[in-house]
């Protein structure tokens, strides 16, 4: 195809392009601020291993979903899974996406970063023990079978949406996708081998609370990205990217002075991701009034789930299940409740005259979750039969920086001997990688 | 009057202080060292730099006690220590000539006596 100016080719809207161009560099950056999040909340010996995790995400799932999972998520409108008609970026172009005024190059890229996003955001559930050569390969496999049949569900004309389900930027496909999928990776990983016998600690609190901060950053392009322009649904999701998490983080900080007379800093960056994940489904659909009370309301229980999961004996390391999967559960239902016509010119919730919205909302909050837990926890116990998930014992206890990645977060290099090349068929073998 | 110094494996040190409490051992110092104790080298590369790194993290208690405190502290060390792998480290008894306790002035036996025992 000869190349034109964007202006010439029909339908392209150059002010909704540059914001989206914007916004998909913005929502690839939280990767790595989740990366900061999560390395920040582990031990430091495994968090160059937790950081890589995320990193990785963005090498895997950027060429699956490239060479296929593009394809499968946005081709064509089958109820249950996309086409093959743009597999490998076949007729991708610089002609607008369907019901945009973007180049589909760019809608490519910018669901791109989302489905990079939710396969790193599983990492969560297996750090500190899960195997990387196994986690590259389950992270390959799940941006294939896993995420782009949700996001076709949720957001690529398939059942949910033609069916009425309202999910502005990924309740569906992005939260409660990776909450399920990682409660489903802990269960089958299994627990850490000091996991409620002896303090697992964050290693560095202020990485935990600049990756979120970032996150938040990262999110107005998430969710005012999604509206997939500068229009209004775009505006209104900008804004109560602010309002809800702000709520959220409020009353998070009341929730912890009830609870212990202490403030935490751990707690805050949690609620800002909280926060986020809350008004990610519901963004573009409920007035900035409706959002806050979201925000408010929603803490409730994704903080109660975080102080009694550790009780359990479900090693679900990072709490994704809490702050993405049941966020984004609460997120999606809230929609039903109180979403407005006026403000988002497609439906009322059950508030405003049309309960039918929350029977739509009612039918994803179900389906995900089922098709999420059931697909990962079959594709973890296939891939266990085929390869070691995670490494012997004594491994956990020298760290997988040093196991996994022969580096290490904070090398002091004292007592490091070079190895010359002269000298390298001398050196030691390294500690058998397993 | 001895001191006892364990030097033991860091994800091993929790271990270690339990068994310490139980054996009511009180009063207790510890610290990060670096240590080799024969354990196979590790090789690390950072771009084109590869090291090998012999030394190992490993944590350092030091606990005074009084003779008949010695044999307890060592079996303690020794339980909440031990894997059977290379490197879970060494304990050293070392004679003290003098201690005290500097908010009262103690000395001696008195010193290292837990306060209420």
């Amino acid at each position: 195809m000869p190349a034109l100016p964007l202006a010439q080719v029909t339908g392209i809207d150059t002010g909704d392009t540059a914001w989206m161009l914007a916004a998909t560099a913005l929502v690839l950056m939280m990767t790595i601020a989740l990366g900061l999040f999560y390395a920040g909340l582990v031990r430091a010996k495994n968090a160059l291993n937790t950081f890589m995790m995320c990193v990785s995400a963005i090498g895997i799932a950027g060429l699956t979903w490239a060479l296929i999972g593009y394809s499968l998520a946005f081709d064509g409108s089958g109820d249950l899974i996309g086409g093959l008609h743009r597999v490998a970026l076949h007729d991708v172009t610089f002609a607008p996406r369907t019901g945009t005024k973007i180049p589909e190059l760019v809608f490519f890229a910018f669901q791109a970063t989302f489905c990079i996003i939710t396969v790193a955001l599983i990492a969560g559930a297996v750090v500190e023990r899960m195997r990387f050569r196994a986690w590259m390969v389950f992270a390959a496999l799940w941006s294939v079978l896993v995420y782009p049949v949700l996001a076709h569900w949720g957001f690529g004309n398939g059942w949910l949406m033609s069916g009425g389900t309202l999910d502005f930027a990924g309740g569906v496909a992005v939260e409660m996708a990776s909450g399920f999928s990682a409660f489903a990776a802990a269960i089958v990983i299994g627990a850490r081998k000091d996991y409620g016998r002896i303090g697992l600690l964050p290693h560095n609190s202020l990485l935990v609370l600049l990756g979120g901060g970032l996150l938040w950053f990262g999110w107005f392009g998430f969710n005012g990205g999604s509206g997939f322009g500068t229009g209004e649904p775009s505006v209104l999701a900008f804004t109560n990217t602010l309002l809800c998490p702000a709520a959220t983080l409020f009353t998070w900080m009341m929730l912890d002075l009830i609870r212990d007379k202490k403030v935490t800093a751990v707690g805050a960056a949690t609620a800002i991701v909280a926060g986020c994940v809350l008004i990610t489904p519901a963004g573009g659909f409920i007035s900035p009034g409706w959002a806050l009370v979201l925000g408010v309301l929603g803490t409730f229980p994704v903080y109660y789930l975080i102080v009694y999961r550790p009780r359990t004996r479900v090693d679900e390391t990072l709490d994704v299940l809490a702050a993405h999967g049941l966020a984004g559960f609460l997120g999606i239902l809230f929609i039903g409740f109180v979403a407005q016509q006026s403000w988002n010119g497609v439906s009322d919730g059950w508030f405003y005259g049309h309960i039918g919205q929350l029977g739509d909302q009612a039918l994803a909050a179900l389906a995900t979750p089922l098709y999420a837990f059931g697909a990962t926890f079959v594709l973890l116990k296939v891939l266990g039969a085929l390869m070691p998930l995670r490494g012997p014992e004594p491994d956990e206890a020298l760290g997988m920086d040093t196991i996994h990645h022969g580096e290490e977060a904070y090398p002091t290099g004292e007592g490091a001997i070079l190895v010359t090349p002269e000298d390298g068929g001398e050196a030691p073998a390294p500690v058998a990688q397993t | 009057m001895k001191l006892v110094i364990g030097i033991v494996r860091p994800e091993k040190a929790n271990d270690v202080l339990e068994a310490l409490y139980r054996a009511e051992v009180r009063g207790i110092s510890m610290s990060r060292v670096q240590g080799h104790g024969g354990e196979l080298d590790r090789v690390e590369t950072y771009r084109g730099t590869t090291v090998k790194v012999d030394m190992n993290d490993k944590v350092r208690f030091e606990i005074g006690v009084s003779d008949n405190f010695v044999e307890p502290t060592i079996q303690a060390i020794c339980d909440g220590a031990r894997t059977g792998e290379v490197g879970d480290g060494k304990i050293f008894v070392v004679p003290v000539e003098r201690a005290v306790r500097i908010r009262t002035g103690e000395t001696d036996e008195a010193a290292v006596t837990p306060v209420g025992a």
